[in-house]
């Protein structure tokens, strides 16, 4: 009979070995290619950050100076308009799915989001571009906004989905046995219980729009110059990075760099703060 | 105050699988009734239906008429939220809402119902608490902790203040104890005695003599039926079926 207390073989010592030095392995091949980019993007970018780069608009080629302070804040006005439509809908949806569907059509809505996820982005650009550009019969943040929005429509839907259901039921009959109504109580008790997950979701769906250019080319356009009317043709870091980086400029080159480097410091800062802000009035589970 | 019940013919199915079958009993206001019997007998369902906790599971549908009080409980018409906001449940495991700080769990029901005012929250929040014989272990930690960094005894008895907190006229209570150690359990027991000044209660049990100590009545379900109810003391002592006798002396289940 083998003995469970006889001290485990050095077969078995090997193998343990292995399997923890291949996921240790696996780790770091994942931060790898991040650090690396943001490496790469300090040292080819940091040079030509300056509080200029942050305060102007740019400049004519040939004349010194001029930032990317009008991209900066097209990108925010975008994002902001494409969180105001991707979050609730992916959210609505989500709740759906997981709260209220059952049957044959919550399976088509999260087909749906499923093939919209993998819709190419420019795809996105162009439908927008065919629904609000040409009836509006000019560019703007809003039809930036409005493609950058579905982008972020199936990853909060599928996330908020996965996370609700993880909600034990015996939280929900707790929250109907008080006499909550269900819309409350799916609202303020399911969702604010899957909050954490439900918002890493809303991170992953903003971050990666963030730093989409694609569809932002037939809706922002992009603009040279300072516009706060989300109905007009409106900068983007994204754009104007591609814009420099595809010109025969050597100072625009070292420009994108710069932005590129200003786009990643800003999606780290947002995704920061929301979870700082949202994880105010949530108590820690084990203090 | 307590109310009295009232329940006629009382059927409920799951899908097709019938789980009640023509239920009758009637309870008085302030009376403890105890409900026993094997397990998948029907006490659980019998009690969601007093609330109608029973419909919130799909495909789970009943019929016959239920009377708390003054409110017909499956009058058409009726809303469902305002019929258990009346009656209080507490479940078998404790669920406070993970999230939630203790205070806050105590006062959901009240703010999650459209109520307001923060002074009297506090006071019903206190006064729950206290009832529950919560206060005195949580009152300095109320709004830094999660009701779920409590221990199972202490989380059952936030549950129970948290239904109580509405002020409910009937508390029901599924198995409340049957996931805690005996001295958890025997604080539950004793409160519950002491709640019957104030509400009329129903609990379900798999444990015998917590009915025979909490009770004043006692039912006795067997496959969906009821077949026995009498004041507890008949029931343990000199019941009136051969198979209540042999449940409670052990023969089966």
């Amino acid at each position: 009979m083998p003995s469970l207390s006889r001290p485990l073989s050095l077969a078995r010592r090997a193998k343990n070995l292995t399997f923890i030095g291949l996921a240790g392995l696996a780790a770091i091949m994942v931060l790898l290619p991040l650090a690396a980019i943001f490496a790469y993007l300090v040292i080819k970018g940091i040079g030509s950050l300056s509080v200029d780069f942050l305060t102007h608009t740019p400049r004519p080629i040939g004349t010194p100076g001029g930032g990317m302070a009008n991209a900066i804040a097209g990108s925010t006005m975008i994002l902001g308009l494409g969180s105001l439509i991707g979050v609730p809908l992916g959210i609505g949806a989500g709740i759906y799915m997981s709260e209220f569907g059952g049957g044959r059509y919550t399976h088509l809505v999260r087909f749906t989001a499923d093939v919209l996820n993998g819709v190419p982005s420019i795809v996105v650009g162009i439908a927008v571009y065919a629904l609000v550009v040409l009836p509006q019969h000019h560019f703007s943040a809003i039809s930036g906004g409005v493609a950058l929005g579905i982008m972020m429509i199936p990853t909060i839907a599928r996330t908020t989905e996965e996370m609700l259901q993880m909600v034990p039921n015996m939280i929900r009959e707790a929250a109907l046995g008080l006499g909550i109504p269900q819309w409350r109580a799916t609202l303020q008790v399911t969702l604010r219980t899957a909050s954490k997950g439900v918002i890493t979701g809303c991170m992953l769906a903003f971050a990666r729009v963030a730093g989409e250019t694609a569809p932002l080319l037939f809706t922002a356009f992009g603009n040279q110059f300072w516009n706060a009317d989300p109905n007009q043709p409106t900068a983007a870091l994204p754009l104007q990075i591609f814009a420099y980086a595809i010109s025969p400029f050597d100072e625009w080159h070292r420009q994108a760099w710069a932005g590129a480097l200003i786009l990643i410091i800003l999606i780290v800062i947002a995704v920061t703060a929301v979870r700082i802000v949202t994880s105010r009035g949530v108590v820690q589970h084990n203090t | 105050m307590g109310v009295g019940i009232e329940v006629k013919n009382l059927n409920a199915w799951f899908g097709k699988s019938q789980v009640l079958q023509e239920v009758n009993l009637k309870a008085d206001a302030n009376a403890v009734t105890a409900v026993i019997g094997p397990s998948g007998c029907g006490k659980s369902t019998f009690v969601r239906c007093l609330n109608r906790m029973h419909e919130t599971i799909p495909e789970a549908r009943m019929s016959g008429s239920v009377k708390v009080g003054d409110i017909e409980v499956y009058k058409p018409g009726q809303n469902a939220p305002d019929v258990r906001r009346r009656i209080g449940m507490v479940f078998q495991k404790p669920n406070p809402f993970p999230t939630m700080s203790i205070y806050d769990n105590v006062a959901a029901g009240l703010r999650l119902n459209g109520y307001r005012k923060r002074r009297e929250i506090d006071q019903v929040v206190e006064h729950s608490l206290r009832v529950s014989a919560l206060w005195d272990e949580v009152k300095d930690v109320l709004k830094k902790k999660s009701g779920a960094s409590l221990s199972g005894g202490q989380q059952q008895r936030l549950c129970i203040a948290r239904a109580l907190a509405v002020q409910p006229e009937l508390l029901l209570m599924d198995e409340p104890a049957s996931a805690l150690d005996p001295i958890s359990t025997g604080k539950i027991e004793e409160l519950i005695f002491q709640l019957k000044a104030d509400f009329t209660v129903v609990i379900v049990t798999h444990n015998m003599q917590q009915a025979a100590r909490v009770a004043d009545y006692t039912g006795f379900f067997l496959m969906g039926k009821l077949i026995e109810y009498d004041k507890t003391e008949k029931i343990f002592t000199a019941p009136s079926d051969k198979r209540t006798e042999d449940y409670i002396t052990g023969r089966f289940g």
